[in-house]
C-alpha cells in the first residue's frame, strides 16, 4: 500500500482528489441537477467533449509513456486507439439490432453490401465482455508482434518511427476496403445503445464521462507506478543511451516491449471508450497525420511528465474545437505554428515553462 | 449480322453494280439522293452505300454532312447541305441563293450512323491524307463486312503505306476467312495469325468450332492446324505485350517515386533530417508549374508549348529557395534532434498545405500537358507507351544524372561528401559546413521541385499533393538504404515494377498494403536497407 501512496505527494494527491471528485461529482450534477437557464449548468454537448479530451488525454500520456520515457516515438498510435474503437464500434452495432435501415440482425453496411453472414471475426461481439476483451486483445497483440520484430532487429528512433507510419497507412488502406468487413468509407455509426443505456440519453453520456474520468486516473497511477519503480529507471537508461545500458547486461527487448504494448493496450481503451461518446469510428482516425497529431500533444504539455501530456491533450483539443468553430481556416496554421514553436522554444512543454517560471520566482 | 440483312446488302450491291455499268448515271443519282432524303430506314442505308459504291466525288462530303446533321430536306424534297457559310446544292455543291425558306434537317437513328460511319471509313480510304486512311482502317478493322470487300481490295491495291497495308490486309482476311474457297481461306489464316491485334483471335476460333455432332465445321485440315498454330502464336505475343506493358508502368511509377524521392534521398540520406515536409517541396514545384503554365496563357499564348521547359528551372529555384529558408529558420535548430525534426516538419508541411489552400483555394488546379506529351507510340494492339510517361521516365534520368554530377563531379558535391563523412574534420579542413548545410538542404528542396514538375504532369495538383507522396517517398530511402543514390534508385524501381505486377493479381490498394507489409518485414531483417554503408557507423 505504501508503495501506492508514495507515488504523488500531498500536493499530487489532493490534486488527484479535486480532479475525480469534480468528473465524478461536481461535473454529472451541474449537467444532471441544474436547469439549462442556470449560468453554472454544464451542457450535454460540454460533457461529450471533455470526455472525448479525456480519451485523447489517455492516449496522449500513453504515448508519453514510450516515447518520454523509453524514447521511442510511435507514428501510429492512431491504430491501437481505432483498433479498440473498431471493436466496441461492432459491440455497438450489434446492439443496434433490428432497428437499422434494413430491419436485419446484421449491421446495416453489411446488408447493403448483401451479405449474408457476419464474418467469422466478428463472432461473439454482441457480448459486452468479449468485446471488452477485444478492446484489449487486439491492440495489445497487434504491438506485441509488431513491437516483439522491430525491437529484436533493434530498429529504433526514426526508423521505428517511419515503420509505424507505415504500419497505420497500410490499416488505414485495409479498412477503407469495404471487403474487409469494416464498414469501409462510412466505418460504424448510428449507435443506439449500449449494455442496455440508451446512448442519447443524457444520463448515459454523463456515465461515460464519469467512467472515462476514472480510467484516466488509474491509467495515470498506472504509469506513474511504473515509471517511478526501477523498471522505470530502466526505461530511462534505454532512452539515454541503450547500447551503454546493454554493456551493462541488460537486454531492452522484454522492457520495450512490455511499455509499448501497454501503451497500445492504454490506447485501444482509450478508443473503447471514445466511440461511444462521439457516435462514429471510421478509418480515418488511422491517418498518419492523426497519430502524428498525438506526438504533438505530448510535445505541447511536456514529455517524461505524464502529467504534461493530459495537458497538451486538453490544451490543444480544447484550442481545436474553438479555433473550427471560430477560425477553421486558421486551425491548420495555428496546429502548424504549435509544431515548429514547441519543437523550437520549449522543448520541455508547458510543464517546462511552469517549472521555469517557479524557479525564477523563487 | 443476320444472313437476312446480309442478303440485302448483297442485292443492293448487285443492283448497284447493274445500275453502274447504265449510262443513266445523272439521273440514278439523282434517284439515288431522292431515296436518301425520303427514304425510310432500310431505303437510306441502302442509298449511303450506294453512294460509295458510285465513288462520286460528292459522296464524302454528303455523307460528312449528313453525320455532322448539315444535310437538309428542302420543300421541294432537294437535298442541300446548310453550313455556317451559306446553303449549298448537295449533288453540285453549287451555292444557293437565296436559300430555300423551309428546310429540314435529315435524322439519324443508330442503324443509318453505324452505316453511315462505315460508309465514311470506306471513302476516307481514299484520302490523300495518311492519318485519315489510318484511321479509317482502324475503324474498319472490327466491322469488316462481306460487302466490303471491293472497297478494301481498291484501296489496298492503291496503298502506298506499309502500316496501312498490313492494316487493310488484316480486314481483307477476316473477311475471306468465311469465303467458300479453301486456298483462299487457308491465305486468310496465315495472315490473320502474323497480326497483332487481340480482335483477330476471335477471327480465327470459328475455324476450330465443332457442331453439335462434335464434327469440325472446316473441313479442311491444313486450314485448322494452320489457325490452331495462329492463335498460339498470337496468344503469345499477347501475354508477351502485356508483360512488357506492366514492366513499362512499373518503371514508369518507379520513375515518378524515384523523382519523389531523389530529393529525399539528398536531405534524409545524406544530411539526415527527417523532412516531413518534403511532399509538401513536391506540391510547391507542381504549383511553381502550374503558375508559369498561367503566366504562359496569358502573356506568351504563342509559346503556350514551351512552358514546361521554362517550368523545370522555375519549380527547381522556387523549391529550393523555399528549402533554404526553412533550412535557415528552423531546420538548423534542430540538428541532432531527428524526432524534433520529424515534429517540426510536420508542422512546416501544415503551414504550406494551408498556405496554398489560402492563395490558391482547396480546390485542386488545372494543369495541362503540352500538345507534344500527348498521345503515345504504339507498339502492339494492347500496348501503347505514352509519350507523357517515356518523357517522365526520361526526366527521371536526367534528374538522377544531374544528382549525381552535382554530388561526384562539383565542388559543392565535394564538400556535402565531406560533411556527410566527417564534419569536424571538413570544420578543420575550412568548409564552411553551417552553409554547405544551408545548400544541401535547398539542392535536396529544388530536386523536390523538379519531382513536382513532373508530378504536375500526370496527376492532380491541389494542396494535398504531397502528403499522397510522402509515405512512399520515405519507403523508397529507407528500403534502398541511408545515403545511397543507387539504392534510392533500386528501391524506387524495385517499388515500381513490383507493385504494377502485384495490381493484376490482388487489385491496386491490396497491391499497396502488401508492399507497405512487406517493406516492414524487410526493414525488420535488413535494418539499413538494400545499400548499407560499409564499416563502422558510430550510432550517436
Amino acid at each position: 500500500m505504501s508503495a501506492i501512496t508514495k507515488l504523488y505527494g500531498y500536493k499530487g494527491w489532493l490534486a488527484l482528489s479535486i480532479f475525480s471528485a469534480a468528473v465524478l461529482i461536481l461535473v454529472p450534477l451541474l449537467n444532471q441537477a441544474t436547469a439549462d437557464s442556470n449560468p453554472l449548468h454544464i451542457s450535454d454537448y460540454t460533457v461529450s467533449l471533455m470526455g472525448k479530451i479525456m480519451c485523447y488525454a489517455i492516449v496522449a500520456m500513453a504515448i508519453d509513456l514510450i516515447w518520454g520515457y523509453a524514447g521511442i516515438l510511435s507514428l501510429g498510435h492512431g491504430l491501437f486507439f481505432a483498433l479498440g474503437g473498431y471493436a466496441m464500434g461492432m459491440y455497438l452495432m450489434r446492439m443496434i439490432g433490428t432497428e437499422g435501415q434494413y430491419h436485419s440482425n446484421l449491421p446495416d453496411f453489411m446488408v447493403f453490401l448483401d451479405w449474408k453472414e457476419l464474418p467469422w471475426y466478428w463472432t461473439g461481439t454482441d457480448h459486452f465482455w468479449f468485446a471488452a476483451l477485444l478492446v484489449v486483445l487486439v491492440p495489445g497483440l497487434l504491438a506485441f508482434v509488431f513491437g516483439y520484430f522491430a525491437f529484436r532487429s533493434r530498429i529504433k528512433g526514426v526508423y521505428f518511427s517511419i515503420i509505424t507510419q507505415a504500419l497505420t497507412f497500410a490499416f488505414m488502406l485495409l479498412f477503407f476496403r469495404n471487403e474487409t468487413g469494416f464498414g469501409g468509407n462510412n466505418g460504424f455509426t448510428d449507435f443506439k445503445r449500449i449494455i442496455g443505456f440508451a446512448l442519447a440519453d443524457p444520463a448515459t453520456k454523463t456515465g461515460l464521462f464519469m467512467a472515462t474520468g476514472l480510467f484516466l486516473v488509474f491509467a495515470l497511477l498506472t504509469c506513474r507506478y511504473i515509471v517511478t519503480s526501477k523498471f522505470g529507471r530502466v526505461l530511462a537508461a534505454i532512452r539515454d543511451h541503450e547500447s551503454r545500458l546493454m554493456f551493462c547486461g541488460y537486454n531492452p527487448l522484454g522492457y520495450k516491449l512490455f511499455v509499448w504494448t501497454l501503451s497500445a493496450i492504454l490506447c485501444g481503451i482509450a478508443g473503447a471508450l471514445y466511440v461511444p461518446q462521439v457516435g462514429i469510428i471510421n478509418p480515418g482516425e488511422m491517418s498518419p497525420g492523426n497519430s502524428i497529431e498525438i506526438a504533438i500533444w505530448a510535445a505541447v504539455g511536456g514529455r517524461g511528465t505524464l502529467i504534461g501530456p493530459l495537458l497538451g491533450a486538453a490544451i490543444v483539443n480544447g484550442a481545436k474545437s474553438w479555433f473550427t468553430v471560430a477560425f477553421p481556416e486558421y486551425w491548420l496554421y495555428f496546429l502548424g505554428l504549435l509544431f515548429v514553436g514547441v519543437t523550437l522554444y520549449m522543448p520541455a512543454g508547458v510543464v517546462g515553462v511552469v517549472q521555469q517560471l517557479k524557479a525564477r520566482f523563487k | 449480322m443476320s444472313s437476312k440483312k446480309t442478303f440485302r446488302f448483297l442485292l443492293n450491291a448487285v443492283i448497284c453494280t447493274l445500275l453502274l455499268s447504265s449510262a443513266t448515271t445523272y439521273a440514278l443519282e439523282v434517284d439515288l439522293l431522292k431515296r436518301l432524303a425520303t427514304g425510310e430506314s432500310d431505303e437510306k442505308v441502302a442509298a449511303i452505300n450506294q453512294l460509295v459504291a458510285t465513288e462520286h466525288p460528292a459522296a464524302l462530303s454528303i455523307l460528312q454532312a449528313l453525320k455532322n446533321g448539315e444535310l437538309n430536306v428542302s420543300g421541294k424534297g432537294e437535298l442541300l447541305i446548310v453550313k455556317d457559310e451559306g446553303t449549298f446544292d448537295a449533288l453540285t455543291q453549287q451555292a444557293i441563293n437565296p436559300a430555300p425558306e423551309i428546310v429540314e434537317a435529315l435524322m439519324l437513328n443508330n442503324r443509318i450512323r453505324g452505316a453511315l460511319d462505315t460508309a465514311l471509313a470506306i471513302l476516307n480510304l481514299q484520302s490523300p491524307d495518311k492519318e485519315k486512311r489510318l484511321s479509317a482502317a482502324n475503324e474498319l478493322l472490327d466491322k469488316a463486312t462481306l460487302e466490303l470487300l471491293p472497297g478494301i481490295q481498291k484501296a489496298l491495291s492503291r496503298e502506298a503505306d506499309k502500316e496501312i497495308k498490313t492494316l487493310l490486309e488484316l480486314i481483307e482476311a477476316s473477311i475471306q476467312i468465311k469465303d467458300s474457297d479453301a486456298e483462299v481461306r487457308l491465305k486468310a489464316v496465315n495472315v490473320l495469325a502474323q497480326s497483332d491485334q487481340s480482335s483477330t483471335s476471335l477471327l480465327l476460333q470459328p475455324s476450330l468450332a465443332k457442331n453439335a455432332e462434335g464434327q469440325f465445321l472446316e473441313p479442311d485440315l491444313r486450314i485448322r492446324i494452320a489457325a490452331k498454330n495462329g492463335l498460339a502464336k498470337i496468344n503469345e505475343r499477347l501475354v508477351r505485350m502485356e508483360y512488357l506493358g506492366r514492366l513499362f508502368s512499373g518503371i514508369s511509377l518507379g520513375s515518378i517515386l524515384l523523382l519523389a524521392a531523389l530529393g529525399l534521398a539528398i536531405t534524409y540520406g545524406l544530411m539526415g533530417v527527417i523532412n516531413m515536409a518534403h511532399g509538401e517541396l513536391l506540391m510547391i514545384g507542381a504549383y511553381t508549374t502550374y503558375m508559369v503554365q498561367t503566366f504562359f496563357r496569358n502573356f506568351l499564348p504563342s509559346s503556350l508549348d514551351a512552358y514546361l521547359i521554362a517550368a523545370v528551372p522555375a519549380s527547381f529555384v522556387v523549391a529550393a529557395l523555399v528549402g533554404m529558408v526553412l533550412e535557415r529558420t528552423i531546420i538548423r535548430h534542430l540538428y541532432g534532434r531527428p524526432l524534433e525534426t520529424l515534429l517540426a516538419t510536420w508542422g512546416i508541411s501544415l503551414l504550406l498545405i494551408q498556405t496554398m489552400r489560402t492563395f490558391f483555394g482547396a480546390q485542386n488546379v488545372e494543369v495541362s500537358n503540352p500538345s507534344w506529351m500527348s498521345g503515345g507510340y504504339q507498339v502492339a494492339s494492347n500496348l501503347i507507351l505514352t509519350y507523357n510517361r517515356i518523357v517522365i521516365i526520361g526526366f527521371a534520368l536526367f534528374v538522377l544524372l544531374l544528382v549525381w554530377l552535382l554530388l561526384n563531379r562539383t565542388r559543392l558535391g565535394l564538400f556535402v561528401r565531406a560533411v556527410t563523412q566527417n564534419r569536424k574534420m571538413a570544420d578543420c579542413l575550412g568548409v564552411p559546413t553551417l552553409n554547405i548545410d544551408t545548400w544541401t538542404f535547398g539542392l535536396g528542396s529544388g530536386i523536390a521541385g523538379l519531382g513536382g514538375c513532373a508530378l504536375s504532369q500526370i496527376g492532380n495538383v491541389g494542396p494535398d499533393l504531397g502528403q499522397s507522396y510522402i509515405v512512399d517517398s520515405f519507403m523508397v530511402v529507407v528500403l534502398g538504404g541511408v545515403g545511397q543514390l543507387a539504392g534510392t534508385v533500386s528501391g524506387a524501381l524495385g517499388l515500381g515494377v513490383v507493385s504494377k505486377f502485384l495490381e493484376p493479381l490482388s487489385g491496386p490498394v491490396m497491391a499497396k498494403i502488401l508492399i507497405l507489409v512487406f517493406i516492414i518485414i524487410f526493414i525488420q531483417r535488413r535494418p539499413q536497407g538494400l545499400f548499407a554503408l560499409k564499416g563502422r557507423v558510430v550510432e550517436h
